[in-house]
């Protein structure tokens, strides 16, 4: 007896080191795969932040502007030649340079936004008129990029966009106090420009929202009603068997196709408006429906089946069983599924080209069938424009959209876990 | 309705004494079918469930052969057996709570006084209503002590007001033993109960709702003696107004609280009796080794 113990024992003792081998031998594996995703992401999120940052700074140059009563006339302000009296202004700075050539240089280094913001201020405040204004105005985009150190001196002129002469007035400039960095508001503000000091993200930010919210709004109750449907209801046949091999054929279908579709029928054939949220949303709604069937349908799966034979068994009716004990069970992970698809749309770009959401658009959308875009198109649009102001620009707007994705997942957590009840 | 049931038996009587001379492969399922007939008389004068050769398949298995059986009114009926042999599942067929398995399947007649509650056009929500349950496992809903036993009443409509509906959630926690406890904490989540105390809330809950019928499962297998004990008194309370079909694998406490016992044993409804016949006398010989302990 006690031989035959012993034995067993050693035996146990002999196989503990291997087991305990093993173990450690995941845990090593498990630990190198996340330590090189996050170094993989943090290269990622690094690369953007450093591209990125400066565009949340925007180069701004110092005016004495004149606004003589002679321009400018009470009457109609609106059409009055700003353009000029920021071009004298520039000009009154360097009094040494003369020749239509040099002034002409001299007057770009200012942003066309700079009359803009003139005539906007002198239309809010008439009383303005006959005084000099001393204003910050953006500075050029070639300008800022120098500024920024993007542009390095050392280049030979030819190979850069800004010349020795542009570099010298850049230098008095900011000899004079006349040139500082400020906080690039434009960029939260602004919708689309092809100037890329003049461009900001809100117009595709507003798209983002408009087309998120038709998303949510449409997918969400759909897919809900879906899942506890074909959960609870349905008959369980060949049909549904169907039914569920084809849901989860979707959820993997490439979303191109999902914007074709949305092409042929929202725009050909029910000539909804094109480029719009709306038509936008509605792909995206095609799009995420099956992510959302596919985990509400596992949040209820996973509701115990004695909560719901405790509903019935005190004569519950089917409906109240579902909306009494089965839903608020499955909601927190509907919600999870459900944020992670907003998320998916967010993200997504392809289906969108498809339907017109890639147009120039300048105008911040005010409503759901307004001309839009979104903010990864816009992205792709910015990163496929020539200037290199764009570049930062674009890696700002990546980390907007990271951003924004990143509350959404705190989101679902919060929600999960505030929602999520023991049983 | 016994009557009609004779006429029954005694054609297949009739039927089995024809196989007789036959080949000798039938007789060996005639002893077959002798064995499972039921010893005891399964019927009462005044029943107020009536079941007919019923018959219940999990899918291909057959987990009830041919059970007939009367629950009498104001009466405590025990079911007992070996663990398997199918107490449950039978107790589950008497309000219909194997519709929820979607592979079950139910044959034969259940009578509710004179409604057969398996016909097509029977509503299952008043069913339930008037025949409640206890399950095997506790299964409070995860919502407070008071949202669990209020449920049933809110639902029914049984409450006009919010008095009425504390007095009964009062009323139906005392019965069950479980009000001393939980009085002062009644917004407490009821899944943050003890096994015994979520047994009993679920009990609460059951007999909220005044079902005439009451289904238990094992109602006590989780419980302490004291308890227990509150419980086989609150069975006691109720029988005079209600009915009780009560499965456990405690002899003692059938003994305790029913008036008729039913041995089942491996889909069979071996034998029926008065409880002090079964346990001083019982006929056959499964039940014999059964209550002496020889198995189970
Ligand atoms: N949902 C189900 N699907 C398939 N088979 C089932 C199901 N429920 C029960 N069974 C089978 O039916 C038979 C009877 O089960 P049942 O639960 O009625 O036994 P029981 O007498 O209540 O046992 P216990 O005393 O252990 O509770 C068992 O063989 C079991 O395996
Ligand atoms: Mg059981």
């Amino acid at each position: 007896m006690s031989a035959t113990q012993q034995s067993t024992m050693d035996r146990v003792h002999k196989g503990l080191a291997a087991r305990y081998r093993k173990e450690k031998r995941f845990r090593l594996f498990g630990l190198s795969a996340i330590i090189m995703s996050l170094a993989f992401l943090v290269l990622l999120l690094g690369s953007i932040g450093a591209k990125g940052y400066t565009a949340f700074l925007q180069t701004e140059i110092l005016l004495d502007i004149h606004l003589d009563a002679e321009t400018l006339d009470v009457e109609n302000l609106a059409t009055a030649n700003y353009g000029s009296l920021v071009k004298r202004a520039m000009l009154d700075n360097f009094p040494q340079v003369k020749g239509r050539r040099d002034k002409r240089e001299l007057s770009k280094l200012v942003s066309t936004g700079a009359s803009f913001q003139l005539q906007k201020l002198v239309m809010s405040q008439p009383e303005l008129i006959g005084t000099v204004l001393s204003l910050w105005v953006p500075a050029d985009d070639e300008v800022d990029m120098f500024v920024k150190g993007h542009i390095s001196r050392e280049l030979p002129e030819s190979s850069r966009r800004i010349n020795d002469k542009e570099i010298e007035w850049i230098d008095q400039l900011q000899a004079a106090g006349r040139i500082k960095k400020s906080f690039n508001a434009t960029f939260f503000e602004a919708g689309d420009s092809r100037e890329p000091e003049l461009a900001g993200i809100r117009g595709a930010t507003m798209g983002s929202f408009y087309t998120l919210l038709v998303t949510l709004l449409l997918s969400f109750p759909i897919g809900v009603a879906a899942a506890v449907y074909l959960e609870e209801f349905a008959p369980q046949n060949r049909l549904t068997d169907l039914i569920e091999v084809n849901i989860n054929n979707l959820a993997a279908i490439p979303s191109i196709v999902f914007g074709l579709l949305g092409l042929a029928v929202f725009l050909n054939f029910m000539s909804l408006a094109r480029s719009s949220s709306l038509v936008g949303g509605l792909v995206l709604t095609l799009m995420t429906l099956p992510t959302i069937i596919i985990a509400a349908r596992a949040s209820l799966k996973s509701v115990p089946p004695s909560i719901r034979e405790a509903a019935l068994g005190v004569g519950a009716s089917k409906m109240q069983t579902i909306s009494h004990h089965i839903l608020p069970l499955a909601l927190p992970g509907m919600l999870t599924g459900a944020i992670i698809g907003m998320a998916r749309a967010l993200g997504e770009t392809a289906p969108l080209l498809m339907i017109g959401m890639v147009a120039f658009i300048v105008d911040v959308p005010s409503g759901f069938s307004d001309p839009a875009t979104v903010l990864p198109v816009q992205i792709y649009l910015w990163a496929d424009s020539p200037e290199r102001a764009f570049v930062e620009r674009t890696s700002a707007a990546i980390m907007v959209l990271l951003f924004l994705l990143l509350t959404m997942n705190a989101t679902a957590v919060i929600l999960r876990n505030k929602f999520e009840r023991r049983w | 309705m016994a009557t009609a049931m004779d006429t029954v038996l005694d054609m297949r009587d009739a039927i089995a004494e024809k196989e007789e001379g036959e080949a000798a492969a039938a007789k060996v399922r005639k002893v077959d079918r002798d064995q499972r007939q039921t010893v005891g008389v399964p019927f009462v004068d005044e029943p107020r469930m009536t079941c007919r050769e019923v018959n219940v398949y999990y899918g291909e298995k057959h987990a009830i052969h041919d059970v007939s059986i009367d629950v009498g009114k104001n009466e405590v009926l025990a079911m007992i057996g070996p663990s398997g042999c199918g107490k449950s599942t039978f107790l589950r067929c008497l309000n219909r709570m194997n519709d929820t398995v979607a592979t079950c399947r139910v044959t034969g007649q259940i009578l509710l006084d004179s409604l057969d509650i398996y016909d097509k056009k029977v509503d299952v929500v008043p069913l339930r209503a008037q025949v409640g349950m206890v399950f095997q496992k506790p299964n409070p809903f995860p919502k407070s002590i008071f949202e669990n036993v209020a449920y049933g009443p809110k639902i029914h409509g049984l409450v006009s007001n919010k008095t009425e509906l504390t007095d009964i959630v009062e009323d139906s926690l005392k019965k069950a033993g479980l009000w001393d406890e939980v009085s002062d904490r009644l917004e407490q989540p009821g899944t943050g109960l003890s096994g015994g105390q979520q047994q009993r809330l679920c009990i609460a809950r059951a007999i909220a709702v005044r079902p005439e019928v009451i289904l238990m499962d094992e109602p006590c297998s989780a419980l302490d003696p004291i308890a227990t004990a509150t419980v086989e008194d609150l069975i006691t309370e109720l029988k005079t107004q209600y009915t009780i079909v009560i499965v456990t694998h405690n002899m003692q406490q059938a003994a305790r609280v029913s008036q008729r016992t039913a041995y089942f044993h491996l889909g069979d409804l071996v034998e029926v009796g008065p409880t002090d016949r079964i346990f001083t006398n019982p006929r056959h010989q499964l039940t014999e080794d059964y209550i002496t302990g020889r198995f189970g």
